[in-house]
């Protein structure tokens, strides 16, 4: 039944990784596709997290922790460096 | 592996599964990308709690010891995701991306791009 | 206090360090206990100065209400996501705040990020309006009254600002 599920999991998130894909190339705006590659990244989290847990290994979670970390860091450098170009900062 | 354990396990994973994909179907559909930033912000937080609750459960049982770091994972993305959300958010402002029409208190976008107080 | 100048964090780091490496070894502890001394003494100059979180339980209780609020939000949130477009009517609204420390407008904004099918968007110059996107705005009025009532008023009796 578990490995159902996860199969069944695993699925889900890979429509939702194809239509965050649909979103970053369909714009309209920088903005859209910074959001698109945000939850790019929450997604992939879950899919590396369902993948160790189908294999039975705790050594996923190490990968999925710096996914999150450099996820984050990248959207906020991206909205910054977006953001100076403007004159108000 | 005892039923109820796998039962409580599954269900979580599938509330997550159904959040996550709600949360990007949400990206896909909605018109505007002010509208667009709730699904991800909120639907996507919970349904990685749910997978991440999940894999912690499943994680202690198979190691016998009580595995909590995924809690740490909850709690980053639970602190960082606003903040992302309001970093697109002003950026899109500074872009001087135009809300839908509908939009209630259009006036406003103007003061928030200066950062100023509310016209009276 | 001249070991832990930082002595929340320090408690902070030592069990996280331990959470990492999901061990209780004896090894692991001395090695998380010179982290907790080391790291906030290297880092104590460099940080800018925060109200002090005075009501302690009152905190503990605002984290609970916010998580049960959290999953009710989601919840409406994705059935709004899922429900007809066309009768969604998103809005802009300002929010009047009287705060004056920025750990509190910053955890109020948080809040409001992850809960009630908002997000907050900019806050003033001069740190008295928050501005937000609402989802679906039914009543302006309404929305800040609970906003205000809800999660600004604990927030400003928890850091007493």
């Amino acid at each position: 039944m578990l490995i159902w599920t996860i199969t069944i999991v695993a699925v889900c998130i890979c429509i939702a990784l194809i239509l965050n894909l649909w979103r970053l190339i369909q714009g309209p705006s920088v903005s859209d596709r910074i959001l698109a590659l945000d939850t790019m990244y929450i997604n992939t989290i879950a899919l590396i997290l369902l993948y160790g847990m189908y294999m039975g290994s705790a050594l996923y979670f190490e990968a999925a922790l710096l996914i999150a970390m450099l996820g984050f860091v990248s959207t906020a450098a991206l909205s910054k460096y977006l953001l100076r170009g403007d004159i108000i900062e | 592996m005892p039923l109820f354990l796998e039962i409580i396990v599954c269900v979580l994973l599938l509330i997550g599964g159904l959040f996550l994909l709600v949360g990007s179907y949400g990206l896909a559909r909605l018109p505007d990308i002010y509208m667009r930033l709730h699904s991800p912000t909120k639907a996507s937080t919970l349904g990685i709690t749910g997978v991440l609750i999940a894999s912690m459960i499943l994680q202690s049982y198979l190691q016998d010891f009580v595995s909590i770091k995924e809690l740490l994972i909850t709690l980053f993305l639970l602190i960082t995701a606003p903040v992302a959300a309001n970093m697109i958010a002003k950026t899109a402002i500074h872009h001087e991306i135009k809300p839908l029409n509908k939009t209630r208190g259009k006036a406003l976008v103007d003061s928030m791009r200066n950062r100023d107080n509310p016209p009276k | 206090m001249r070991f832990f100048p930082m002595p929340f964090h320090s408690l902070m780091l030592f069990v996280v360090w331990l959470l990492l490496n999901n061990s209780v070894s004896a090894g692991q502890m001395v090695l998380a206990t010179f982290f907790a001394i080391t790291i906030p003494w290297l880092v104590k100059d460099m940080r800018d100065e925060h109200p002090k979180i005075r009501r302690p339980f009152l905190a503990i209780r605002y984290i609970l209400m916010v998580m049960k609020d959290i999953v009710v939000a989601n919840v409406e949130v994705a059935l709004l996501i899922v429900g007809p477009i066309k009768k969604l009517q998103p809005g802009f609204v300002a929010i009047p705040i009287n705060m004056t420390s920025d750990l509190g407008i910053t955890v109020l904004a948080s809040t409001v990020s992850l809960t009630p099918g908002t997000v907050s968007a900019e806050v003033s110059k001069d740190k008295t309006w928050l501005y937000i996107h609402a989802l679906h705005l039914d009543d302006e009025k309404a929305l800040i009254n609970e906003i205000k009532t809800r999660y600004e008023a604990p927030i400003k009796e928890i850091f007493g600002c």
